[in-house]
């Protein structure tokens, strides 16, 4: 629905209840991101810990969602259990779509739950559940459960936790749809600590067009470009897990917790290998005809003879680097296994495989053993790592707990912090060189999506920090536009600032379209004043040596150029976030 | 001329994306919804287990055009059904006649049901969708009586 002003739902989780709210700042904040921020600074508190049940949830969706293609991802906001400081995770399925049809620009959730509980909104649906038979159960079961008690079959989204989740575990993430996740910083725990199991939205409303002739046309040319050229083919190919053989061929793969960047036998984890061996179809967000998702297939003989079972597990780049290259698990059958392990706890897959890696490398060093591992830990040893997946989601004892709030964490106590992969959150699957350890270490959200530091590494020359943060707080700026509206950021080469503006002229919001240079600038800038307002430093994040002694295709890093570029970046944060006056 | 149908089948192909479903409201009902359309998607059974549509059968005679009781909806040459909107009274009859599901009310008890025009096809980016000829009618053998419980 085309308004210029959000309709936000706000439920209380503690009586049930909500309301609508008619909120003012279209214009100036667009959605997603920027309405995210909006929503967090009125309702959050930054003083107030992440646990407490009075810090709102948040799902925002932005202006162009379900108008065009690709405009198919949800902002989810909230105080971080990882850093308890303020995040933002991007995650796409059908939640962004239901949003768009439960008429909600967003969904505030505040307070806490008596027991386990579900909540359902729609556009004529408002409705908390009692749901404990829940609690324990696995991401997938829980979905299976929770589709049957509700009606809405391809027309709604299913949002879960997992055990990881329900044990307020840092790493949990929140499962959409089965495929997609809410994955960084702790949105799993996030909604574990309200008691909230699941949410279910329904998408049951529909709008008429904008009025004009404008819409219909320029969306058939948008698909057009999406779906005509060749310039979403690495997407709906063999997907983002190309990126495993290229990385490795230029030694920028992080393997084996990061003591190098390239593997003898990476084959047997390549995209290509995926595809020619796993892949057993695509799928993909509603309102995109892309497709970039990924579904392997798992077959398990669980009895003999010759009984069998299958599994789909969706696979991506950074989930085969986690828990594939990191682990030096090798065979994409085994990396299919444990991110199916993972999965089903509920956690999100890059931390865990990032986690594990260093607890492999501290039980190589003596800083622990199988009595805090509970399982003998060994590079390339998969059936090891399924049992130490399953702990890390459990929470098994008082080291997967600690490890479970974040490698750091695990490090500061049992040692191991100079090898913990780690900037700001447990790393992305780029060993690119000093840009991208620095955009990681300090960007937003901790993201390799916060800012394109690794194809800066790959693609300039020279060694000029001013330069290089330059390019990151624009090319910040260029992404905090496309989540404010929000696209995925895989159509981030056609969904350029002019196109946004015909986009948003056609459907009605001319004036949000005049200005979206200064919308953007105005969201960065907000962001990073809340971030800062919850306790972030820059100036103090550590970037561990194990990334000062890494070797790329370019040579050894410079750990002055980091220490420089980190400098420089601190200072525009700073920059950018100071209060308002 | 004859005049095609719209048929499902490659469905195997479906990627879950609506686009067929959105493109028909937009271009054939100018809504935006993926409710208001003439085909609509659906998983089977989770996402796990793929897509199916649920497109009208293209019948002929069309039950939901037998069942109108004000001529709204009329039997399409070739199959199917020709919509006069402004005859409905959103008596529901037509869904309620539908074998397939395939006729959507909106909550005001509004229709809305494939009209054959193909506007969707393009837009499935698999392939999953076509216009064919209509097979050929099966008017059943009128010496042998109705079955009837």
């Amino acid at each position: 629905m085309i308004r210029d002003y959000f309709r936000v739902l706000r439920v209380d989780l503690a009586t049930g209840r909500g309301r609508i709210e008619e909120i003012d700042g279209r214009d100036t904040q667009a959605g997603g991101s920027g309405l995210a921020a909006l929503l967090f600074d009125r309702m959050g508190f930054p003083d107030r810990g992440w646990e407490d049940p009075a810090q709102p949830l948040i799902l925002a969706i932005g202006p162009l969602t379900g108008y065009f293609p690709l405009m198919s991802k949800v902002v989810c906001a909230f105080k971080s259990p990882y850093h308890d400081q303020y995040a933002e995770s991007h995650a796409g399925g059908r939640a962004a779509l239901s949003l768009r049809f439960a008429d909600l620009d967003a969904l505030v959730i505040t307070g806490k739950t008596r027991r386990p509980s579900c909540l359902v909104v729609g556009s004529r649906t408002l409705e908390v559940q009692d749901v404990p038979y829940l609690w324990g159960k696995s991401v997938q079961r829980t979905g299976r459960v929770l589709r049957n008690m509700f009606v809405g079959s391809g027309h709604r989204s299913i949002l879960r936790i997992g055990p990881a989740g329900e044990n307020r575990s840092a790493l949990a993430c929140i499962n959409v749809d089965s495929y997609r996740h809410f994955g960084r910083l702790g949105g799993g725990a996030a909604m574990g600590a309200k008691n909230l199991k699941a949410i279910v939205i329904l998408g049951d409303a529909s709008f008429e067009l904008p009025p004009g002739k404008a819409y219909a046309p320029l969306f058939e040319k948008i698909y057009g470009q999406l779906t005509a050229t060749t310039m979403m083919d690495k997407y709906h190919n063999l997907g983002t897990a190309a990126n495993v053989a290229v990385l490795n061929r230029i030694q920028a793969l992080p393997c084996r917790n990061l003591q190098r960047t390239s593997e003898t036998d990476i084959v047997g984890i390549t995209g290509e290998t995926f595809a020619d061996r796993t892949l057993l179809r695509n799928t993909a967000c509603a309102g995109c005809p892309v497709g970039c998702i990924h579904l392997g297939f798992l077959r398990e003989k669980f009895k003999e003879p010759n009984q069998y079972l299958y599994r789909q597990v969706t696979y991506d780049h950074e989930p085969i680097f986690a828990l594939g290259a990191m682990l030096s698990v090798l065979d994409p059958f085994q990396v299919l296994t444990l991110l199916e392990t993972a999965e089903k706890a509920g956690l999100d897959v890059m931390s865990a495989g990032v986690a594990l890696a260093w607890a492999t490398e501290a039980s190589d060093k003596g800083l622990i053993s199988a009595k805090e591992t509970l399982v003998p830990l060994k590079f390339g040893d998969a059936g090891a790592y399924v049992q130490a997946v399953t702990h890390l989601g459990l929470g098994a004892n008082d080291f997967y707990r600690l490890l479970g709030r974040g490698t750091m964490k695990a490090a500061e106590h049992y040692g191991g912090s100079d090898f913990a992969c780690v900037l700001g959150q447990e790393m992305a699957g780029y060993a690119t060189g000093e840009v991208f350890f620095v955009s990681q270490a300090l960007g937003f959200r901790h993201s390799h999506l916060d800012a394109g530091g690794y194809a800066y590494d790959q693609k300039q020359k020279g060694k000029e920090a001013a330069a290089a943060v330059d390019f990151l707080v624009q090319d910040e700026k260029a992404r905090v536009l496309l989540t404010s509206m929000v696209a995925c950021l895989f159509a981030r080469e056609v969904y350029k600032e002019d196109l946004l503006a015909e986009c948003l002229k056609a459907v009605g919001y001319g004036n949000l379209a005049e200005t979206l240079d200064d919308v953007a600038r105005r969201v960065q800038e907000m962001r990073w004043r809340i971030r800062l307002k919850t306790g972030f430093v820059p100036e103090s994040v550590s970037i561990p040596n194990r990334f000062k002694q890494v070797v790329t295709w370019q040579g050894p890093v410079d750990a002055e150029y980091m220490e420089s570029l980190q400098q420089a970046y601190s200072q525009r944060i700073r920059e950018m976030g100071k209060p308002n006056v | 001329m004859v005049m095609k149908i719209l048929s499902t089948p490659r469905m195997e192909r479906c990627i879950g994306c609506h686009s067929c479903s959105l493109a028909c409201a937009r271009l054939v009902y100018q809504q935006l919804s993926w409710d208001k359309a003439g085909i609509r998607i659906r998983s089977t059974g989770g996402l796990s287990t793929g897509f199916e549509a649920q497109p009208c059968l293209a019948c002929d005679p069309a039950p939901c055009a037998l069942a109108c009781p004000t001529g709204a909806f009329g039997q399409r040459r070739g199959g199917g059904v020709v919509v006069k909107r402004k005859l409905c009274i959103r008596c529901g009859a037509c869904a309620a006649a539908c074998p397939v599901d395939a006729i959507y009310l909106d909550p005001a008890g509004e229709p809305f049901v494939c009209i054959q025009c193909g506007r969707c096809v393009e837009f499935c980016p698999h392939d999953c969708l076509e216009m064919v000829e209509p097979p050929a009618a099966t008017t059943g053998d009128a010496s042998l009586p109705e079955a009837r419980p």
